[in-house]
């Protein structure tokens, strides 16, 4: 039989064009219709369950209910909508980890670090708040950024390093503030003194004569001594730095190559003085638990010392 | 009666017909939400951009940032975790057009206002992967360039004939002191936004130098604003659920 014959024999639409285009008028596959009148079905099956038409200023529920508690342990139960199934989530969550938050919770930080079970549970939940929360400045290892966030990594702490000063500076942020000694202040001759003496400090090549009138400024006129302390070793209360160890935040004077450009580097925060350094508050964003996990994770899993 | 020959061989009348065959789906999906009394959320705290807030929003949508990131966090225990409060239909009520968005080749926008310093906020968009090391987004340079402030009058104007209620005579700032409070009813009155926008720049500081009014001013006080109006600690956290 040949194909011309063939196409003779089966229906068309009717419908010719450019004299012999034709449309065949075959029927649809069986499984195809099938799966078309099941999948209508289907959908009002759906509409009996879950939300679906608009009626006046409301909408048919369903049949379908969700049953919660609420983070306050009020039980309820409402028709099926994202929002209520999202309340059973967590509260599901907070039901599988009750057992751990309740340890977090119940132990003091001392005894939290030596507890497995729950300080297996500070690395893992604190890091990721960590991850989230803290890596965007901080970095993800904690190691910190120069002239932008300390590192959580060393033994050195702008606030102090004990957990409940942790916990402040994650509750509260902070806000490091150094006024400018540039312009009124101190004319440049007497920065550039004042920087040879606070990188003899630390044991920094630097110009004995110069460190020497930069120390009479230090405890003079300069004022420094006053948030830095007389021995210039810093306040924690204030966050003043200690400028006898060799650890930097500002003045990025490990990565100056030459004796020049590290007191370039130190003069420029003399000058300019710091109004940066915020570190914002986490009590809005974070509970109080989530607070006390992170506390624990940067204490103690950072290797950040107590001092 | 008209036959399927007729519809076939007539291109204009098959382009409407498919048309509204098409448009069936979207209308009956979405007209309804106008008319459903819950679909807004009742919720303190919400109100319009300030000028300086809206200049800033300009510049989100004038450099894409839409293409990459989303402003919806969505009811699911994972985003809500990461994002928190899921967004609310009353919190994007002043966007015209809104960001939800729908690609997240970066994070969700939506809470991110004060999660970072204003610092982060600038040394980030200058230079993305001096922050974020793995980050993909493109260096924003030329935000540190002067606002033009000059039309953020009209562009105001504008958003009001969409809805949003700024303010230009008495009558409608009285109205808005009553619903926002004085101090937000100010910032909302169009005659002042200017005079208000430079004010706030100045004050905010948000780009690290208080002298100029810059691009990155008026983009960091947008971002540091998204998500942060309403105090979800007032609300149990199930409060919004009766709405859905």
């Amino acid at each position: 039989m040949s194909q011309d014959k063939a196409q003779a024999q089966q229906q068309t639409t009717g419908h010719v064009w450019d004299d012999d285009l034709q449309e065949f008028n075959n029927p649809l596959p069986t499984w195809w219709l099938w799966t078309f009148y099941l999948s209508i079905i289907f959908a009002v099956v759906y509409w009996f369950f879950y939300p679906s038409w608009p009626v006046g200023k409301g909408f048919l529920t369903g049949t379908g209910t969700i049953t919660y508690k609420n983070d306050k342990g009020v039980e309820k139960t409402t028709h099926w909508s994202t929002r209520a199934l999202l309340m059973k989530d967590l509260q599901d969550a907070r039901e599988s980890q009750k057992k751990y938050l309740d340890k977090v919770a119940a132990l003091p930080f001392d005894q939290l670090k030596t507890d497995p079970e729950a300080f297996g549970f500070v690395a893992s939940a604190g890091g990721v708040l960590f991850k989230d929360n803290c890596a965007p400045c901080h970095q993800s290892g904690g190691a910190g950024k120069m002239a932008f966030a300390p590192n959580l990594t060393d033994d050195d702490w702008i606030y102090g390093g004990t957990y409940e000063k942790i916990q402040e500076t994650i509750t509260n942020g902070r806000h490091g503030i150094m006024p400018p000694k540039g312009g009124a202040d101190l004319n440049d001759g007497e920065i550039d003194s004042l920087a040879n003496y606070v990188l003899s400090l630390s044991g920094e090549p630097s110009d004995a004569a110069k460190a020497k009138a930069g120390d009479e400024l230090f405890h003079g006129k300069g004022v420094c001594f006053s948030c830095h302390g007389p021995d210039a070793k810093g306040n924690k209360d204030i966050g003043s730095a200690n400028l006898t160890d060799k650890i930097w935040l500002w003045a990025n004077v490990p990565a100056a190559g030459t004796a020049e450009k590290k007191v370039e580097a130190v003069k420029a925060v003399i000058t300019s003085g710091l109004n940066k350094g915020v570190m914002p508050s986490m009590k809005e964003r974070l509970s109080a638990q989530q607070i006390k996990l992170l506390t624990s994770y940067v204490h103690d899993t950072l290797g950040g010392g107590s001092k | 009666m008209i036959k399927h020959e007729q519809i076939e061989t007539n291109l204009g009348l098959m382009l409407v017909l498919t048309l509204l065959a098409i448009s069936i789906g979207g209308l009956v999906e979405i007209v309804p939400l106008f008319f459903i009394k819950d679909t807004v959320e009742k919720v303190e705290g919400v109100r319009p951009y300030t000028a300086l807030e809206q200049r800033g929003r300009d510049i989100y949508i004038r450099e894409g940032c839409f293409l990459c990131h989303s402003q919806m966090i969505r009811p699911f225990r994972d985003e809500q975790m990461r994002y928190g409060h899921y967004s609310l239909a009353a919190e994007s009520q002043y966007d015209h057009p809104f960001q939800w968005g729908s690609k997240r080749t970066g994070p969700d926008l939506a809470r991110v206002g004060k999660k970072y310093s204003n610092e982060w906020h600038v040394q980030h968009l200058m230079a993305p992967r001096s922050m974020v090391p793995e980050s993909v987004m493109p260096n924003y340079p030329w935000l540190m360039t002067p606002l033009d402030t000059s039309d953020v009058a009209d562009r105001m104007a504008a958003l009001r004939i969409t809805g949003v209620p700024y303010s230009v005579d008495q009558a409608e700032l009285d109205k808005n002191t009553k619903e926002f409070g004085a101090e937000v009813a100010k910032q909302l009155h169009i005659p002042d936004a200017q005079k208000n926008l430079v004010a706030q720049a100045q004050a905010g500081n948000y780009d690290g130098n208080p002298n100029d009014v810059t691009e990155m001013d008026a983009l960091v006080a947008y971002l540091q604003v998204l998500g942060t109006m309403v105090d979800f600690s007032k609300y149990d956290n199930d409060r919004f659920v009766q709405y859905r």
